[in-house]
């Protein structure tokens, strides 16, 4: 089968069934009907041990896990989880994480193993990352973005039979949250969001926490009504690696260039105007832009409505200012971020679900002005890559990146021209992960290029005195200082597969040769 | 002529001669000048290969109409030579001599970039040269020094050797250079070059910076070295004329020109007589601002 994009890749894989190809639809999927879980009847849903929440909750092999991704680096469920089902002799499990990471390298023994048969996640890194990269797993990896993931979720494409979900506060019967109101708060990750769908369509969910609080620890990200089980367990995470201290300001100046010249395109695309809205992506350069916004906001004396996404100190800077008026937050970047969300009322934690999901009764990426994100790679035709290296090996997570830039009316992508000696700029990325007709300008610190498509913001931009190159013109000014890289060989093995928001197969990700 | 002996020099950016990812997008950040150090920031061992770095770069990279300047190390040293005929080979626009205490240090720099321009067929008087001025010594021959070469843009102070010389240290209200600024200057502009001051190391001590800006700029420094990217947005700014003062300027230009076509002797503005150091300052008030992007002339 061949996407329309040229990938080519088979009808079918046995042990994932049927792919359909990506057709470069912006907004695809049903609507669907969504149905609660029944609450159990019980008021005490405290289980002496992970063992006996297992056995309770029905797994059987070749049944899926899943987990979220908010404890980040520091995450101890994952391989506290997968080590007690390997001691209990579980085989051919799915595992299906929002992201996995750095930490996560201990599960290439449980590959190997067999207790994990495949693996859904919107990233990899590290040694696993590279272990899969290299052909370890039989079933290639499935990446989807946090969108597509909620909305495979809730309609069952990725049905989730167990959901074991940490969080640092739970009541008795089930109430989770990513924070603790009650005491210590160094556990606290902020927004539980990319759980919430897990939580409500999973067939069990067991929580796993740190601190039991009095009823009710609401408003819960995790309401009782979808909660079965609930273990204590002495660390649910490192708190060194669930959250660090505040995102420190880039001084680099190359970035700083960057973000500043991003600014000054938001400024005069046309969007920036009272009430309007925005979302930052991670990185240096992508994180500054709120701040050189901060300047101009005060100038024309606007404030945006809401800010969405991982949210960032920068973000809740201008909330706490009066700047933006609502955050709306499926995930917390650093601290203040995560002091914001436990104080202020209106830093509203959302569900991967309400932030991205496709093809729903609605999410907020939708509503979404502008968004600024980052790139390992960006092709001419404006495809971007966000997950392989310039090595081709699993490197990165798919994240938003794809839903925002499809809901949002203008996607900027922030990147280096040269990333040491490789252009960032190149005829085809290594991976498409977000397709080019959802990505709008290309801001590097040579300069901006405009998707051609955008007649308007061309217009509009050009009117305003900033100068654009076309994408093709800075990729040559890149060739001409560190010349153009030779294509990476790849095996025919594949060993991911990239879902684009509704389940669609846009790329797939080969073994790199040895 | 390979280098301007008048131009926008506010900013003068430092760039280590051995660090080859800044020299490739030094030009990006709006500089007016880039200086290429091949002496106190180059470890002994590593001055040949800086030497060719630099020497690569300014023959590969374009840098537009940012002017290029580097500092070589001192011509009594194994590499000061090398330095030398290396960037005259390479383009360079200006070279920049370090430490320079009696006008005999600027004559022999000049006489041995002579040496190399004719040795290598480049037309000789094509590269400019300034020098910097670090001691009590050179301080007290500003003027000489100052008048030593038709080579000289300009003449520039390096404070930390100089408050080492004056026994003190720098302190934040830059009461310790004054002597030294106020004499540079004038030695400067009795010989019709440009005047530029020191680096501030502190880069995260905006308000420090931007108060050290004002004062060289009220002096008549025509800029300021910089040692980071950060620097220099508020250099340019503190140096760009206000609306108001463009607007003065604007004005008198009118009034001269007015002058000039009725023929009369005298310029006047609002019944006011206007004399000649006024329409030059307006003069240079109107170059500073178009520079700076805020203004064009018609």
């Amino acid at each position: 089968m061949k996407n329309i994009l040229g990938v080519e890749f088979p009808d079918h894989i046995d042990g994932i069934g049927d792919l359909k190809a990506f057709d470069g639809k912006r907004h695809t999927g049903t609507p669907f009907e969504e149905g609660l879980k029944a609450p159990n009847g019980r008021t005490n849903k405290m289980v002496e041990s992970l063992e006996k929440a297992i056995e309770l909750s029905g797994l059987k092999d070749g049944m899926t896990i899943s987990f979220h991704h908010h404890f980040r680096n520091g995450d101890y469920i994952v391989n506290l989880v997968v080590d007690t089902l390997a001691k209990m002799g579980y085989k051919d499990l799915v595992l299906a994480a929002s992201s996995l990471t750095d930490c996560h390298a201990p599960l290439i023994e449980h590959i190997k193993n067999g207790v994990i048969k495949r693996i859904e996640t919107s990233g990899l890194r590290g040694e696993l990352a590279n272990e899969v990269s290299n052909g370890l797993m039989d079933l290639p990896v499935i990446f989807r973005s946090h969108g597509g993931r909620a909305r495979a979720v809730a309609t069952g494409e990725l049905h989730i039979d167990v959901a074991f979900l940490g969080a640092p506060s739970c009541d008795c019967a089930g109430n989770a949250n990513g924070f603790n109101r009650d005491g210590d708060t160094s556990y606290d990750c902020g927004s539980l969001g990319y759980a919430m769908p897990d939580a409500q369509f999973a067939d069990k969910t067991i929580i796993l926490t740190n601190h039991i609080v009095p009823y009710p620890n609401t408003p819960a990200a995790i309401p009782e009504v979808h909660v079965d089980y609930i273990v204590t367990i002495d660390e649910i995470g490192n708190p060194k690696g669930i959250a660090s201290g505040a995102t420190r300001f880039t001084t680099n100046p190359r970035e700083l260039k960057i973000a500043q010249t991003a600014a000054k395109v938001m400024e005069n695309s046309g969007y920036f105007e009272d009430g309007f809205s925005f979302q930052t992506g991670t990185g240096g350069a992508s994180l500054a832009v709120t701040r050189f916004l901060e300047e101009k906001m005060v100038a024309k004396g606007i404030k945006a409505n809401f800010a969405l996404g991982g949210i960032t100190g920068a973000m809740v800077k201008l909330h706490e200012k009066g700047l933006i008026k609502k955050l709306l937050d499926v995930q917390d970047f650093d601290l203040d971020a995560v002091r914001s969300v436990r104080e202020n009322p209106f830093h509203c934690v959302v569900s991967g679900h309400h932030y991205a999901g496709p093809g729903t009764e609605g999410s907020a990426v939708d509503q979404l002005d502008m968004v600024v994100l980052s790139a390992l790679e960006i092709d001419t035709d404006f495809n971007v890559n966000v997950l392989t290296g310039s090595d081709g090996v699993i490197r990165g997570a798919i994240g938003g990146h794809p839903d925002t830039a499809s809901g949002a009316k203008m996607t900027i992508i922030v990147a280096p021209l040269i990333r040491g000696r490789i252009p960032t700029i190149l005829d085809r990325v290594n991976t498409i992960v977000t397709p080019g007709s959802t990505v709008d300008v290309l801001v590097t610190e040579y300069g901006v290029a405009v998707n051609p498509a955008r007649t308007d913001l061309i217009e509009r931009l050009t009117a305003a005195g900033i100068e654009l190159k076309t994408i093709k013109e800075l990729q040559a000014m890149a060739e001409a200082i560190v010349g153009k890289p030779d294509p990476i060989e790849y095996d025919d093995k594949i060993v991911g597969l990239v879902y684009y928001r509704d389940s669609k197969v846009i790329d797939v990700i080969r073994k790199v040769k040895d | 002529m390979a280098y301007q002996k008048v131009r926008l020099r506010r900013t003068m950016m430092f760039i280590p001669g051995n660090n080859p990812g800044m020299m490739r997008d030094a030009h990006l950040y709006g500089a007016d000048s880039l200086m290429f150090d091949l002496e106190d920031s180059v470890k002994l061992a590593e001055k040949d290969t800086a030497r060719f770095l630099v020497y690569n770069a300014l023959k590969t990279i374009d840098y537009g109409n940012i002017e290029k300047v580097v500092r070589v190390n001192p011509l009594d040293t194994d590499h000061g030579k090398a330095d030398i005929e290396a960037m005259v080979c390479a383009g360079v626009n200006i070279i920049r001599l370090p430490k320079s205490e009696t006008a005999q240090d600027i004559i022999d720099v000049d006489n041995y970039i002579t040496y190399c321009e004719e040795k290598h067929g480049i037309p000789v008087g094509s590269t400019g040269m300034m020098a910097a001025i670090e001691s009590a010594l050179g301080i007290l021959n500003a003027k000489e020094i100052a008048h030593a070469s038709e080579r000289l843009i300009g003449i520039a102070i390096g404070a930390e050797d100089y408050v080492t010389d004056l026994k003190t240290t720098r302190t934040a209200s830059g009461v310790e250079l004054f002597a030294a600024r106020a004499q540079l200057l004038i030695a400067a502009r009795s010989a019709g070059i440009a005047a530029l001051d020191t680096v501030y190391s502190d880069v995260n001590n905006e308000e420090g910076f931007r108060k050290e800006v004002q004062l060289i700029k009220d002096m008549g420094f025509d800029g300021k070295s910089v040692i980071n990217p950060r620097q220099i947005a508020p250099v340019v700014e503190i140096f760009t004329p206000s609306a108001k003062d463009i607007e003065k300027s604007e004005r008198i230009i009118e009034a001269l020109k007015e002058a000039e076509t009725k023929g009369l002797g005298v310029v006047s503005l609002n019944g006011k007589m206007i004399d000649k150091p006024v329409v030059l300052r307006a003069q240079r008030m109107l170059e500073l601002a178009e520079a700076a992007g805020v203004y064009k002339r018609a």
